[in-house]
């Protein structure tokens, strides 16, 4: 988790590494429709998620704007890639210059956002980046010359990186993306401004006496997000080549709040396991017999049980069980977990846990 | 002092075009409004007074189901994600039961010729009942033993929202419904002003508006049990070392905070209609309502309901015929110019 602990092997670092290695052959173990529906959509959800862990989990806010600027960046590189055969303004750019404006769009958007939500916390930060979210959704719904309700379609994806011909390479790139966010978000984390955010994350009173700008901290945060998320959102339109309301409603909102409290909202790897899960249940639950249609109320029972019994997630849930295999007196891993898991909710833990050092 | 100096004409030139945002809107209304359907407000008083009156009578019921997300989560500080949910809950149940009362229906619906003052009443107060229930319910036996954990909470109920969406969807269908007027309401009355006829329906929901309004402000303001609730907003646990019963208002407030999720849903199905998606749009009225008025605030719903309500109207009444489908960019102006005076909305305090 961390320097001080040194080459040291972990349980952690065996865990990281043995997925690492499987994320890596995936092709050779997993069959095409795994790597090309199941996985690739499981890696940019995490990027997704990862967006907002990293701001509960380092800022303390959580965000669920997320879905909203993924789809900004979707809808963008929709509008301006199409070539006049489908719904929008149909600009008919190349695809590298219409990525660059898409991420250029989702991040002004996300300023936007942020300057009008930094200056809220808690709950309310929630509160109105859920609105944001929504009013994105019905945006893009009721605007017929972007999108209107049936979305825009056969959005052109370089033909290197088409997923009906070369699954692979989709996986790879999606993967390589992925492990840039995680890495580039965990360097962040231990630069001067990430040890800021966690000071403002902890006692934003106390920032702001000390001559911090608390506002611009966060704002640069939510803005970074932002961008993460607007990567993702590109990822998807190459995986799915079409993009409508719906991708960003609600339920879409939620499902990523769903993955990042599946996995845990308070440490990175947390986002790709709770996208694993989500993207697994979302895709076999519905063959379930007594599930059947009624997949969402299986999912609603499933982040509820989370909620209740293991507010920390699956992350959570791994990190107590290795304490509690290594005794509870073991070296520096217990501080602050064995008695604050399961009672603190996730956004609210202490230093010690989220940074790990 | 230059710093300073900077910031000051920084915060002068953010003013003026905050004051410019909301100045254009009005002189626009007045006397501009060009390719608009209605033409300037001095030109054609008639269609602005209807507009008006729409934007006022949307507001009332705006005000009755954010009055109940407000009041719960100013007593408790829970945001109460599944209030869209009890909406629709409300309104599918008092649906059914007027469809079994009156008899028949079929796949058109009833007409409000069909249906008496009672068949309309008896419904929706039974629907009210049981959303109370369902809140109360949801309050005692998930809400109860983690209070203060307030993103928990919304967690949870985030998750019974997402359950009860889905079943709602399997017992009632996907396709659009509504709940039918009673004969009595289904009506125009004239107004007697430049000739307006205008539906009885709105009026009545206007006065139901502002009856809730000032049964709530009586309960607040003048009984026991509201001084109890406005204490508890204050300090929780002062009233609980008093010796008060805290979690026996809790309770309280959240089985009317329910309930009245659960009224706004009989009146907004007979108004408009249920369908899956409806509990999402209402979720949003009250998030905007209390972002704007500030979060537990009675008065700040009223003001955020009247608020919303006169932008959704106007904007969709007076952008230029070719733009009407961008009238949601409005609600999210009025969110950014209130966020950006008041972070906390206008009422707002903080925790």
């Amino acid at each position: 988790m961390s320097a001080a602990r040194g080459s040291k092997l972990t349980p952690d670092r065996i865990a990281g590494s043995v997925l690492v290695v499987v994320a890596v052959f995936a092709p050779l173990i997993f069959n095409e429709y795994w790597i090309s529906a199941l996985l690739t959509q499981m890696l940019f959800l995490g990027v997704v998620a990862a967006s907002l862990i990293f701001l509960s989990a380092y800022g303390g806010m959580v965000s669920l704007s997320q879905t909203a600027i993924y789809g900004v960046a979707g809808f963008a590189l929709g509008n301006l890639t199409t070539n006049g055969n489908t719904k929008g303004l149909n600009l008919g750019w190349a695809e590298f210059p219409g990525i660059v404006v898409a991420l250029i769009i989702a991040v002004t958007v996300a300023l936007i956002f942020g300057a009008l939500a930094c200056r809220s916390y808690g709950i309310y930060f929630l509160m109105i980046t859920l609105v944001f979210s929504v009013i994105a959704n019905l945006f893009f719904g009721q605007v017929t010359s972007v999108s209107g309700f049936g979305g825009i379609s056969g959005i052109p994806i370089p033909d290197f990186f088409d997923r009906t011909t070369h699954p692979d390479r989709l996986y790879f790139a999606t993967l390589f993306v992925a492990a840039l966010v995680y890495l580039g978000l965990r360097y962040i984390a231990r630069t001067p401004f990430g040890l800021t955010l966690q000071g403002i994350r902890d006692d934003p009173v106390r920032m702001r006496s000390l001559g911090y700008s608390v506002t611009l901290h966060r704002l640069l945060a939510f803005t970074l997000a932002g961008f993460v998320a607007a990567l993702a959102g590109i990822l998807f339109v190459w995986w799915n080549a079409q993009i409508a309301p719906p991708t960003i409603d609600l339920t879409a909102t939620i499902d990523v709040l769903l993955i990042a409290v599946i996995g845990g909202m308070f440490r990175l790897e947390g986002a790709w396991i709770g996208a694993l899960v989500f993207v697994v249940i979302n895709n076999y639950a519905p063959d379930v017999g007594l599930v059947g249609e009624r997949f969402h109320t299986l999912i609603g029972l499933i982040f509820l049980v989370i909620v209740l019994v293991s507010p920390d997630g699956l992350v959570g849930l791994w990190e107590r069980t290795v304490g509690r295999l290594r005794g509870p007196s073991g070296p520096g891993e217990t501080t602050g977990e064995g008695g604050s898991a399961g009672t603190v909710p996730a956004g609210e833990r202490g230093t010690s846990t989220i940074t790990g050092s | 002092m230059t710093e300073f100096a900077a910031y000051g004409s920084l915060r002068r030139a953010a003013l003026i075009l905050l004051l410019a945002l909301v100045a254009f809107p009005v002189i626009w209304v007045l006397f501009i409004a060009s390719g608009t359907t209605f033409g300037p407000a001095v030109s054609d008083p008639k269609d602005f007074l209807i507009t008006l009156l729409n934007g006022i009578t949307a507001a009332a019921l705006y005000f009755i189901v954010a009055s109940g997300f407000t009041l719960i989560f100013g007593l408790m500080r829970v945001v109460n994600m599944a209030h869209g949910a009890f909406f629709l809950l409300g309104g599918y149940i008092a649906l059914r039961l007027q469809r079994d009362m009156v008899g028949g229906g079929g796949a058109l619906g009833l007409s409000s010729a069909q249906v008496s003052f009672a068949q309309w009443v008896l419904p929706g107060l039974a629907a009210v009942a049981i959303v109370a229930g369902a809140g109360l319910i949801m309050q005692q036996l998930f809400l109860r033993w983690n209070q203060g954990q307030d993103l928990r909470q919304a967690l949870i109920t985030i998750a019974i929202a997402i359950i009860l969406a889905d079943q709602m969807l399997a017992h009632f269908g996907g396709v659009a419904e509504d709940i039918s007027w009673p004969g009595t309401f289904d009506k125009f009355v004239n107004l007697h002003v430049y000739g307006i006829q205008y539906t009885l329906t709105r009026l009545v929901i206007l006065i139901i508006g502002l009856a809730v309004g000032g049964a709530l402000w009586f309960w607040l303001k003048k009984t026991r049990t509201g001084m109890v609730i406005r204490a508890g907003v204050d300090d929780r646990d002062m009233v609980s070392a008093m010796g008060i019963n805290i979690q026996l208002t809790f309770a309280i407030a959240f089985t009317v905070g329910s309930a009245l999720a659960g009224l706004g849903g009989v009146i907004g199905g007979s108004f408009a209609s249920l369908a899956p998606g409806v509990d999402a749009n209402w979720l949003l009225n009250s998030l905007v309502v209390v972002i704007i008025g500030g979060m537990g605030s009675l008065g700040g719903a009223a003001i955020g309901s009247l608020l919303l309500g006169l932008t959704t109207n106007f904007a969709a009444a007076y952008l230029p015929s070719d733009y009407t489908y961008y009238s949601i960019i409005f609600t999210f102006v009025l969110l950014a110019i209130v966020l950006a005076v008041r972070p906390l909305g206008l009422y707002g305090r903080p925790a």
